[in-house]
């Protein structure tokens, strides 16, 4: 089951006594080779969990980093069927490493439901963050991934109340991402006062494992989070250095920059409880 | 406010209308939609809302809008006789104010201090700022940078009455950006601001609330045709571009089997060359916006860039109440050229000396085939739903001429 690569991860970090740290990069962002060269180079510089962005016209909660990354994405014709081939072409590389797709519903429902199910699976696809599918709508994507195991990875925000919390973590798999700011991706954290009380909720609701992401942008704004939460997301901050790679010139000098920003993440995070 | 009715069970609890609609909107959003929508059930049962809504409707908007005979126009296609319900009359010449006040009054029973709003025309964010102005407001406008370029006159309204204008640049700049500009905002600034949407889309209950603030036009259209023909239009039309309009003048005929609803999309430069707006015509089924609705969109699920010459028609998107009155077979859309559109604006002009914004002169388009079609002793009511002060620019550009 796909989930369980996503269980493994979080019970060894938890052995471990350290956050996972979740890196985020968009598909074909800025090309199919740039960005399957981009995310084993994030996994090889230590991130736990692969999130990989579905491009969409109108992302809605992001802001301008990942808005670009995907009108970047969509100029060089990444499809959803891109996305999982890129997926799947990671797998092959890193058999263990949990991905999870992140993005927006439209694309998925235009394939369907059931195709979109079979084909994620058969990537190695382990988990899906659909941003614009509340639990109130997300039934017909829970009921076609349940078969295959895959995740259905829940959002909670600082407007989640403890009687929303019930209603996310009811269906919910893998993680729960708790949102650190009522905002876009990318633009700013909140106080960690708050995000604490928020993990706690989620973690208590949902007995899964809770990571934090949107926003955090350094070094040491991770190593904060990762004292507070199971896992955390970087996302703008990465997708900005994965978007400079020129295509033309030897990809593996060009994603140098993101990947030693990745590895200095990676590090902030697993030594931050030491 | 609503019109009870039959169909009035639509939406359902989950915000559906049929399998359209729902509340397809990022989790920190959700608390809010759902608190939006448990205020709008205890105020539409409040007598006192009520009561300031309609005060408003007649001693500010001008309400109820006259329902006006086209003798010139009837005698021209020799058909059926056509009525315009005059709703360009309204403060601020269009219906869009309707539903401002609606909303604004929501948003102040809700305690909220500052409201933002998307617009494409101008036409929604005039209305919104207007009643911004008169409640004390502070008001944010989204609107696409080519719309703030192409629509001069009311980005320049709507400083005046005090509100700020955000160009948006992202995407195409035009009015899908402006909702997907205003949906980041609010998600940011949740707890003080109200978001103000211009038309009968968006998550639950945004399509119902602005339906059933809207129905007020074919309430009164209803009323009057009675009143002076005796008996009830065989069509009423509107032009659809998301949808308010013609969802407020249809939705009070939904129980009148033998009153045929028609809605025109706006088809660009034709349906067949993909430039166009007509999600219903041209489009399928899809999410964005917060509901499942008839999308433009290509083979891989992304939206496309509408195209109409009528800024307000110019979304891929429409309410997902028009989507079900399709699938279900009650209403019935067709389109209507740009080219369409400016002749049918120009005749109107010259016969009525009225000028119609270009939004209802695709519905004036198609107009003269359904009179000819139903003949003589025929009744229509159209709704002609705004005035084209707005558009002399931008016609005058497309005529080859030069003002101003």
């Amino acid at each position: 089951m796909a989930v369980d690569r996503i269980n493994a991860v979080f019970d060894a970090a938890r052995r471990d006594d350290r956050a996972a740290f979740v890196g985020y990069l968009m598909a074909g962002d800025p090309s199919f080779d740039a960005s399957l060269a981009a995310i084993r180079a994030l996994a090889d510089a230590g991130a736990d969990v692969i999130e990989i962005g579905a491009p969409f016209t109108d992302p809605m909660a992001d802001g301008p980093s990942i808005q670009q990354a995907a009108l970047r994405s969509l100029k060089a014709r990444t499809t959803l069927s891109a996305t999982l081939e890129l997926a799947r072409r990671f797998r092959e590389s890193h058999p263990t490493t949990p991905v999870v797709l992140m993005g927006y519903a439209n694309p998925v429902h235009s394939m369907g439901w059931a195709t979109f199910a079979e084909r994620a699976s058969a990537a190695g696809v382990d988990g899906v963050i659909m941003v614009d599918l509340p639990p109130e709508e997300d039934a017909p994507l829970r009921e076609a991934l349940a078969p295959y195991g895959l995740a259905v990875i829940r959002l909670a925000t600082p407007t989640t109340d403890a009687e929303r919390m019930a209603v996310i973590a009811d269906g919910a798999s893998g993680f729960i991402y708790y949102v650190s700011v009522a905002g876009v991706t990318g633009a700013g954290i909140g106080a960690d006062t708050d995000i604490a009380s928020g993990v706690n909720l989620a973690r208590r609701a949902s007995g899964l494992p809770v990571v934090v992401g949107f926003g955090v942008r350094t070094p040491d704004q991770a190593e904060r989070f990762a004292r507070i939460a199971d896992g955390v997301v970087v996302g703008s901050a990465l997708v900005e250095l994965a978007g400079k790679i020129r295509p033309e010139i030897e990809v593996s000098t060009e994603v140098k920059p993101m990947s030693v920003l990745a590895k200095t993440l990676s590090i902030a995070i697993s030594q931050a409880r030491n | 406010m609503p019109s009870p009715n039959s169909w009035s069970h639509w939406p359902d609890s989950e915000g559906r209308f049929g399998t359209f609609g729902g509340r397809y909107v990022a989790e920190t959003l959700m608390p809010l939609v759902l608190g939006l929508e448990r205020e709008y059930d205890s105020a539409r049962r409040d007598p006192a809302f009520q009561a300031e809504f309609d005060d408003l409707l007649a001693n500010y908007v001008g309400r109820p809008s006259p329902l006006y005979f086209a003798e010139r126009l009837t005698e021209h296609f020799g058909g059926a006789k056509i009525y315009f319900k005059r709703d360009e009359l309204n403060h601020t010449g269009a219906h869009k104010i309707n539903n401002c006040i609606g909303q604004v009054l929501l948003a102040r029973r809700m305690g909220k201090t500052r409201i933002i709003a998307e617009t494409g025309a101008g036409q929604h964010g005039v209305a919104t700022a207007t009643v911004c102005a008169r409640f004390g407001l502070p008001c944010v406008v989204f609107m696409g940078e080519t719309d703030v370029e192409r629509q001069k006159p009311n980005v320049f309204r709507m400083r005046l009455l005090g509100a700020q204008i955000i160009p948006v640049s992202s995407g195409t700049g035009t009015l899908k950006d402006a909702m997907n500009e205003a949906l980041r905002d609010w998600v940011t600034n949740v707890a003080t601001t109200f978001y103000v949407i211009g038309t009968a889309a968006g998550p639950h209950p945004y399509p119902r609330l602005v339906r059933d603030f809207q129905s007020v036009i074919g309430r009164e259209a209803r009323a009057q045709i009675l009143e002076r023909e005796g008996r009830l239009p065989d069509v009423v039309m509107a032009c659809i571009g998301g949808g308010s309009n013609a969802i407020g003048l249809f939705h009070p005929f939904l129980d009148d089997e033998d009153v045929r609803l028609i809605g025109v999309e706006a088809a660009g430069h034709g349906v067949e060359t993909g430039q166009h707006a007509a999600a219903l015509n041209g489009g399928r089924p899809g999410v964005l916006h917060g509901n499942r609705t008839y999308l433009l969109q290509d083979e891989d699920g992304q939206i496309m860039d509408a195209h109409s010459i009528s800024a307000g028609l110019d979304y891929p998107g429409i309410g997902p109440e028009h989507a079900f009155l399709m699938e279900s077979g009650r209403a019935r859309y067709v389109s209507a050229t740009d080219q369409e559109a400016l002749d049918a604006f120009q005749l109107c002009t010259r016969l009525e000396g009225i000028i119609p914004a270009l939004e209802p002169a695709h519905a004036l388009a198609r107009v003269g085939e359904t009179a000819r079609e139903l003949g003589r002793g025929g009744l229509i009511i159209l709704n002609l739903c705004g005035r084209g002060d707005k558009d002399i620019f931008s016609v005058a550009g497309h005529l080859g001429l030069e003002i101003g």
